[in-house]
């Protein structure tokens, strides 16, 4: 067995930035930013934050309307998780500093993640 | 004010193995910003994880990447088997280690070739894909695929390799050893390739920390971070130093590659050495129910496998960051000042793997 330290800390969407700058403040390097959809309009989005090999995920749970802060201002090279999320889950990302606004990623069909297709049918 | 233009590199470049598209802007022949775009071989594996059981997923999870392959199935696996709390034998960790550095010599070797290769030194290309065939013969030896291992699986591994091959494999180690003496040497002291890396694509200790950067990328600029030093598969039990260099130039980047070719095969020589005998895998039941953030050191850097299962024989979620998707906001910052002659060299320098980011 391995120890990779690591933890997962639920927050609400009004409290990223806050909890992102903390991270940032404290020396955190982010690792990556990741969606899961856990429902038929609901999706977690972890942000993994690491330090002396210890991951510290920050989690928010939304639905596909919600609009969700960029954290580009604090870790500019984030607009890559966050143009991803929104090309591959249909995420709604405010204010990312270089937004692709869809075309970062290239899908034959919109958003292959966050809705569920069925064979044949056009999304 | 200079007259701004935009010059495309890019998906199809002679020093492009894969595609990925840069937008640079241009003040003369200086880069003043660039646009980078994704996404055209994106293939969707991570939808996999909907149709394939979890442990058919280890054959999806190993085909991300056709050069670190290996490693790919092998963070998947220990991360399941974090979830499953499956303890694999030691001799299963031992040899899972063995691969995972015949893989970085293997993708080092590979990125030395493409890198002489992006400033002209078609001699050197070829000497390193010259060793790095020997390598591949390795793999094809103890596993039956050069590409695709296939060995890995949760609870342990599938093939084991005779101590006597092993110890054919140790010796064999050493006569690379001297051949990659040969060619790191002109890497790192030929005037001509200094003369291209010194001071070319420089990145900062800082931006590299807050930019993500992983791997040598990273290491090359002083960030401290291997997580090989984490202990996972049988690298807690094999001592060896992290490589890194303070310059964050181009030449930096391929200095610790070229030590980490020495560094590998240590390690693998002491792996020969410690590895005990006894079972290689052991029997896996039941299904994942959690969730783990697998990481592992690939060639490039950092690799991250997200794994959430629910308790059935699928998965939930596999989500796969690789090193080359952390490494682009780094590229961004190298490139900016940079000269238009110097893109491909700071192109390659970040090892960019476009297969693994478009898994």
């Amino acid at each position: 067995m391995i120890t990779q330290e690591q933890s997962i800390i639920p927050i609400d969407v009004g409290k990223l930035i806050g909890s992102v700058e903390q991270c940032r403040n404290e020396g955190y390097r982010l690792a990556q930013i990741g969606c899961t959809k856990v429902g038929d309009n609901a999706f977690e989005i972890n942000y993994s934050f690491d330090k002396d090999y210890v991951l510290k995920n920050l989690r928010i749970t939304v639905t596909a309307e919600t609009e969700i802060p960029s954290i580009t201002g604090m870790y500019w090279g984030a607009f890559v998780y966050e143009n991803e999320m929104h090309d591959l889950f249909g995420i709604q990302v405010k204010g990312i500093n270089i937004d692709f606004k869809g075309t970062f990623i290239r899908t034959s069909v919109k958003y292959p993640f966050g809705v569920t297709i069925v064979k044949g049918e056009k999304p | 004010m200079t007259k701004q233009i935009i010059v495309p590199f890019g998906p199809q470049h002679p020093v492009l193995p894969e595609p990925i598209h840069l937008d640079l802007v241009l003040e003369d022949e200086r880069v003043v910003d660039v646009i980078p775009s994704i996404g055209y071989i994106h293939r969707g594996f991570e939808k996999l994880v909907e149709k394939r059981e979890f442990t058919e997923y280890v054959y999806v999870a190993e085909r991300t990447c056709g050069i670190c392959s290996f490693i790919h199935g092998m963070t998947y696996c220990v991360g399941v088997e974090q979830i499953m709390n499956i303890e694999v034998p030691e001799r299963a960790d031992y040899l899972r280690t063995i691969w995972s550095e015949y893989s970085r010599l293997h993708s080092h070797l590979l990125w030395l070739g493409l890198f002489a290769d992006s400033f002209g030194f078609e001699n050197l290309f070829m000497n390193a894909w010259r060793i790095r065939e020997r390598i591949l013969d390795v793999f094809e030896q103890t596993t039956g695929g050069r590409v695709i291992q296939g060995t890995c699986k949760i609870g342990g591994v599938r093939r084991d390799i005779a101590n006597e091959k092993l110890a054919e494999m140790s010796s064999n180690l050493d006569s690379i050893r001297k051949e990659i003496e040969d060619l790191t040497n002109v890497f790192l002291h030929d005037d001509t390739v200094r003369h291209r890396t010194r001071n070319v694509g420089v990145l900062s200790r800082e931006d590299a920390y807050h930019l993500g950067a992983v791997g040598p990328t990273g290491r090359g600029s002083g960030v401290a971070i291997d997580l090989r030093k984490t202990g996972y598969a049988a690298y807690g039990k094999l001592n060896f130093s992290m490589v890194t260099d303070s310059c964050g130039d181009a030449y930096s980047r391929c200095l610790v590659r070229c030590k980490e070719l020495f560094s590998s095969i240590d390690l693998i020589q002491q792996a020969i050495r410690k590895i005990p005998d006894g079972p290689i895998e052991v029997k896996v039941t039941g299904a994942p129910n959690g969730e783990f953030f697998c990481r592992a050191e690939q060639p490039r850097g950092e690799l991250v496998h997200y794994i959430k299962g629910n308790g059935t024989k699928f998965l939930v979620r596999s989500r796969i960051r690789t090193p080359t998707l952390s490494n682009i906001p780094s590229l961004i910052k190298m490139l900016q000042g940079c000269e238009l002659a110097d893109v491909p060299v700071i192109v390659l320098s970040i090892d960019p793997c476009i297969s693994c980011t478009e898994r």
